[in-house]
């Protein structure tokens, strides 16, 4: 934490490339030993109702187990940060063992072990060695964690005390605070614009029971997938994900999430923040991961502000003019509509610049639409780099529990390259004419306004 | 633990799992004749190459005035030769598939290409044109210079805590190099040429101080065939030579005090500590990563257990310490204090674990601890091609070698409790430590959780 990020000055995207990879996530690959098609993807569903996802991969002595729950943010209810703070709790003491206890279970046969909370999911992480009694150890912890993870309430407390330093820690940061300022405002009172670490106020008032309510609640087979990826057979990865959610409550599927509501009007936030710079967050709702109209934008994207360099966003804002270090776009497709999100930063006196140079490339991209040129190129990226993407047990992961999770087919990554390459530039040019309104985005704008510079 | 695997990372070893047939995988090693290095990791799981070049330069090649020269080069790279034009050797890179980037570092500026397998001789023709073929057009320069100092507000300027490590150095520093932040004083960028650039790109962009790192699914003797295809006629140069800037003896601590808008104290400190390059003792700086790991290599270490957990004191607290560096490096700790303790409190608690080193030897059942998660976490990164490139370029380009790779396992597993101690000893002195502290102010202008203003579209 110290250094990473000072020692070395990655130059382009970090940012971009995080949110193209890892949000929208349209890789596709295969891994050669597998085939050359693409990933196949094993999967059944357990005895208590749970799917599992599996591929096995036998080149490294190890394997990835991700659990992952229907559980995320958006089931927060009036509690904003209770499905974080679940989930944050579940390896603070869990069956016999304390919070140390665990953790040296997890050292001593050198397991990492990760939980996290977003808005749709929750997610345990484990990798571990498959060396026989070092594997044991580390899956006879996960289930335990699971299964009876104990909310003891002074480990609550000192997670409350932890969360709202981290709440704070927020504040100092602009881009931070635009992020939830935007999705405050594009989702207005749904769950997608509670934060996912909550408030000051929401976090204070957490108790026990809340946490063993939700927890209750959402952490049950039916509701979760298990994923694994590694040097297991077959046999072995059914034993493990029988054995993980075995003592878990069948339970049902969370209920559906509402729809999004479309904004009606434009909205422009600004606030004043004592920064260098004014960051921009402009967006709205934009689509689902099985929507329809999911390629054509995710294509039409690219060429709009998706792939950095030669991207037309990255072209007008840093190339030409030198606005801004970062500059994209990109779709957040999730259960829900997920959000299409335009961003930037810039000295302060440049705000009102940049910020109509991004608006005229997106008006101008949808009225034009791309050109064929464009869309060659994108085609080329996308299904050229078809092998990058999976080219590690950790990308694989990452796939298959967006995947799992979001129901879609099998074969999306053995197809994903055929349906790129089927998107024609009507069918971009259409999507984005219906879907992208920049009449009536949210526009966020953190900085400071009265810097004369 | 974020540290450990930080360093680690950067520290590929040979694997303890002999039996498996991927740890087998060599570094193969070959020099042209005009003094370029290339080494080669294979890498069979996926059909795709990692190229990396690394040129023997970064901000701590560099001087007073023209700080952050490295790493605005570093962005005119992309901005054209006699054969591409501006912007479009990512464009080309793209086109074939591929992703491409480049970063800078205090010892090194790399630049790399991750690709479908059979097209890396296009990353070798591109890399090897603007090793030597740079244009470093004025008007892209007056651009792009622009883009960095946004970055260097983005970073630094916006960041508190990223500030207060810059100063943090600026004091623990006097006479080395390591005192100036890698991408530049802004007064410097403000200020700095496109003849400084030229300058700078003719010194140090040579075969003769390069090394070429391809890791994937290749085969050796082949890459090195394209590699002397491309880049075997590019002719030797004179290449300064650096200076050696040992840092001055520190005599007494050194405090620096940053306040900057925000909302959360923060504390680091530091000691002066040898690296693999400098020790006299081959053992220490294992030693030290050691002494820093049983600090903070994950969340059964102490920091964890007894500064976050068992006394509440910190809401976080880290140790850090990379091993692979030019110049003597620092051994760092900080932490959050916890809410309602001060940072004097946090101080305290620090320095009372930092002493507990020097007095009592690490327990047998921490250091196992650490041997499990180094010997388990030299298998995990062999799931990065990329990591595996990157340790071995960043070794061989600070000047210890690639092989260091393969010792660090055995090496790491050597150490025993007593050289921890002793290296606490010798080295966390009183009159070499560095403190710095950021005091949040209190601005009027100060954040809202709540939008300020509403107004009606303007666009």
């Amino acid at each position: 934490m110290l250094k990473n990020n000072k020692t070395i000055l990655i130059f382009l995207f970090v940012i971009i490339a995080a949110v193209i990879y890892a949000l929208s996530g349209e890789k596709t690959a295969d891994q050669s030993d597998i085939t050359e098609q693409g990933l196949t993807i094993q999967s059944w569903t357990g005895k208590e109702g749970n799917k599992v996802f599996y591929v096995p991969a036998p080149q490294l002595p190890m394997v990835d187990v991700r659990v992952v729950f229907d559980a995320g943010s958006a089931r927060d209810g009036d509690k904003a940060g209770l499905a974080s703070m679940t989930n944050l709790l579940l390896d603070h003491g869990a069956g016999d063992w304390n919070t140390d206890q665990i953790v040296e279970r997890f050292d001593e046969v050198g397991a990492q072990f990760s939980t996290a909370a977003l808005r749709d999911m929750a997610v345990l992480n484990l990798r571990t060695l498959t060396d026989a009694a070092w594997l044991k150890q580390s899956l006879d912890t996960l289930r335990t964690i699971l299964q009876t993870p104990r909310f003891d309430e002074k480990e609550l407390q000192r997670e409350q005390q932890r969360v709202l330093v981290a709440l704070r820690n927020q504040q100092e940061s602009p881009s931070d605070i635009a992020e939830l300022n935007f999705y405050e405002a594009v989702y207005s009172k749904q769950p997608y614009a509670i934060p996912p670490l909550g408030t000051k106020e929401s976090v204070e008032a957490f108790t026990r029971d809340d946490v063993v309510n939700f927890y209750k609640q959402y952490y049950v087979a039916r509701n979760a997938i298990v994923v694994i990826v590694g040097a297991v057979d077959r046999m072995q990865a059914e034993a493990m994900a029988e054995d993980l959610m075995a003592g878990l409550d069948g339970g049902q599927v969370a209920e559906a999430l509402p729809e999004v509501q479309e904004l009606t009007d434009a909205t422009t936030i600004k606030n004043q923040h004592p920064s260098t710079q004014t960051h921009i967050w402009v967006g709205q709702p934009g689509i689902t991961r099985t929507d329809p109209d999911y390629l054509p934008l995710y294509v039409g994207n690219h060429i709009l502000g998706g792939s950095g360099f030669g991207s037309r966003v990255v072209t007008q804002i840093r190339e030409d003019r030198g606005l801004a270090y970062s500059s994209y776009t990109y779709f957040s497709p999730m259960r829900r509509k997920g959000p299409f999100i335009m961003g930037l930063q810039t000295k302060n006196a440049q705000a009102e610049q940049a910020l109509d140079v991004l608006m005229q490339t997106v008006k101008q991209f949808i009225a034009d639409g791309p050109t064929d040129e464009e869309i060659v190129s994108a085609k080329n990226n996308i299904t050229g780099g078809f092998a990058l993407n999976l080219d590690s047990n950790k990308d694989i992961t990452e796939y298959v529990a967006m995947i799992g999770f979001y129901g879609l087919p099998l074969d999306y990554l053995k197809t994903f390259n055929d349906r790129v390459n089927a998107v024609t530039r009507e069918q971009i040019d259409d999507a984005f004419k219906r879907r992208v309104h920049p009449d009536k985005m949210v526009t966020v704008m953190v900085g400071d306004f009265d810097a004369k510079k | 633990m974020r540290n450990l695997i930080y360093l680690l990372v950067l520290l590929v070893p040979c694997s303890v799992f002999a039996k498996q047939p991927l740890a087998q995988s060599r570094v193969h090693e070959y020099m042209l004749d005009n003094g370029l290095k290339l080494l080669v990791k294979e890498d069979h799981r996926a059909p795709v190459v990692v190229s990396q070049v690394w040129y023997k330069v970064g901000s701590s090649y560099e001087h007073d005035g023209i700080t952050g020269i490295s790493h605005v080069l570093e962005h005119m790279m992309f901005k054209g030769t006699d054969k591409v034009k501006p912007g479009d050797f990512s464009k080309l890179i793209k086109e074939q598939g591929g992703r491409d980037n480049a970063f800078t570092g205090r010892d090194y500026t790399a630049y790399f290409q991750i690709l479908e397998k059979s097209r890396l001789p296009i990353s070798l023709e591109l890399e090897a044109d603007r090793m030597r073929n740079l244009t470093l057009p004025p008007e892209e320069f007056t651009k792009e210079v622009e883009v960095v100092k946004e970055e260097r507000r983005m970073r630094t300027e916006d960041d508190p805590r990223a500030l207060t490590y810059e100063q943090f150095n600026a004091v623990a520093y006097t006479n080395n190099p390591y005192k100036h932040p890698i991408i530049g004083w802004m007064n410097d960028l403000d200020n700095l040429n496109v003849d400084d650039l030229r300058k700078w790109y003719t010194h140090w962009y040579a075969p003769n101080n390069a090394t070429i790192v391809i890791a994937g699914d290749v085969e050796p003797h082949t890459v090195y065939e394209q590699v002397k295809k491309y880049f075997g006629q590019i002719p030797k140069s004179d290449v300064p030579t650096l200076k050696p800037r040992i840092e001055a003896d520190q005599i007494g601590p050194r405090r620096v005090t940053v306040r900057a808008p925000a909302q959360v104290p923060y504390i680091m400190l530091g000691y002066k500590v040898p690296v693999l390059r400098t020790a006299k003792e081959e053992w220490e700086p294992y030693a030290l990563e050691m002494l820093a790991s049983v600090l903070s290599a994950s969340r059964s270490s102490r920091f964890s257990k007894v500064l976050v957990r068992e006394k509440q004191i910190a809401t976080d607290a880290d140790s850090g310490y990379s091993m692979d560096s030019l110049h003597n490096e620092m051994l760092l700790v900080d932490a959050t204090p916890a809410p309602g303790k001060s940072v004097a409190e946090v101080e305290q608690a620090l320095r009372e674990q930092l002493d507990r080193l020097k007095t009592e030897k690490v327990s047998e059942e921490e250091l196992t601890r650490i041997k499990a998660q180094v010997i388990a976490n030299d298998v995990y990164q062999k799931d990065s091609v990329f990591y595996q490139a990157m340790s071995i370029g960043m070794l061989e380009t600070v000047g210890v070698g690639w092989q260091k790779a393969d010792e660090y396992l055995d090496k790491i597993r050597a150490v025993t409790a007593e050289q921890v101690q002793q290296v606490a000893n010798k080295y966390l002195l009183d009159d070499s430590l560095v403190v710095a502290v950021l005091e949040p102010q209190s601005d009027a202008k100060r954040p809202q959780h709540n939008p300020a203003i509403t107004i009606p579209p303007g666009h």
